[in-house]
């Protein structure tokens, strides 16, 4: 019982690191924990399939593209021009009263003192692969079409213009 | 496992509830206070993986499978979103050379 906390204490720590760290490689390294932090979330759930993709889609893929696209700017150095401190503090007033709206709303939710008990095999890829080409069969094959549609999108707007267009 | 699995049990729900509303709070104050147009994404990815993770925990409590269904077309749209938004930041940087969100502020007129 003790882990979770452990693990949300971690997760908000790296959270806070990666949006305030200046250097952006460092920020991108600390995302990297938040983002294991929160598989190990996942495996706390019994939730092993989204433990397994969020590893390799998040921390293996999205990342390296990050991590790429930094180094191929040349950006990672303290380049940043930070924002004047009057529009830091809004922001982060902004943020705090975000946060407090929540938990204000959450005040009064009913069940408070639920626990999440979770039936343990929910989340295993035999059950869920029986949902997913089931019921979301159609969901699934439109997200193939999103990534196609996505992956041309990237290749067309990075694409050097030649003199013909 | 059943070990593992035996950890999660007694954590109430709205435990879970608090925790990814700091974290998605924290994602909306490094939009806010970040001009890195690349930090800014990072912050949408962590708000995004914040309701991932709502979501599974409200899956797990119901014992319905639907909801990490979701949360794996959830993830499935964030790698489209990170790929055609990181083409954008490029070519904005090839234009400006400059990845400053400032730089976009032409767009305006």
């Amino acid at each position: 019982m003790g882990i979770f906390y452990f693990v949300a204490f971690l997760s908000v720590f790296f959270a806070l690191m990666t949006i305030f760290t200046k250097n952006p490689v460092h920020s991108v390294l600390y995302l990297v924990i938040t983002f294991f932090t929160f598989t190990v979330h996942y495996i706390l759930l019994n939730a092993q399939f989204l433990a397994v993709v969020n590893f390799i889609v998040y921390m293996g893929a999205i990342m390296v593209l990050f991590l790429f696209v930094l180094m191929l700017l040349n950006l990672n150095k303290d380049t940043e021009p930070m924002k004047s401190t009057l529009v830091k503090v809004m922001g982060a007033i902004a943020g705090m009263c975000l946060l407090a709206t929540f938990l204000g709303a959450f005040r009064v939710l009913e069940g408070q003192n639920e626990y999440v008990t979770g039936n343990t095999d929910v989340g295993l890829v035999k059950n869920l692969g029986k949902v997913l080409f089931d019921e979301f069969l159609l969901p699934f094959e439109l997200s193939s079409i999103l990534l196609l549609t996505a992956m041309i999108g990237a290749i067309l707007l990075a694409k050097k213009e030649t003199k013909q267009g | 496992m059943d070990s593992i699995i035996q950890n999660i049990q007694g954590i109430p729900l709205n435990h879970y509830l608090i925790f990814c509303s700091v974290i998605f709070a924290i994602g909306v104050i490094g939009v806010l206070i970040r001009r890195n147009v690349i930090i800014i994404m990072m912050s949408i990815e962590l708000m995004l993986n914040s309701v991932n993770l709502l979501l599974a925990a409200f899956s797990a409590y119901r014992g319905d499978a639907s909801g990490q269904v979701f949360v794996f077309f959830v993830m499935a749209l964030a790698a489209a979103e990170v790929a055609v938004g990181l083409a954008i930041v490029i070519m904005v940087y090839r234009n400006t050379k400059s990845v400053d969100i400032e730089s976009l502020s032409k767009l305006r007129w």
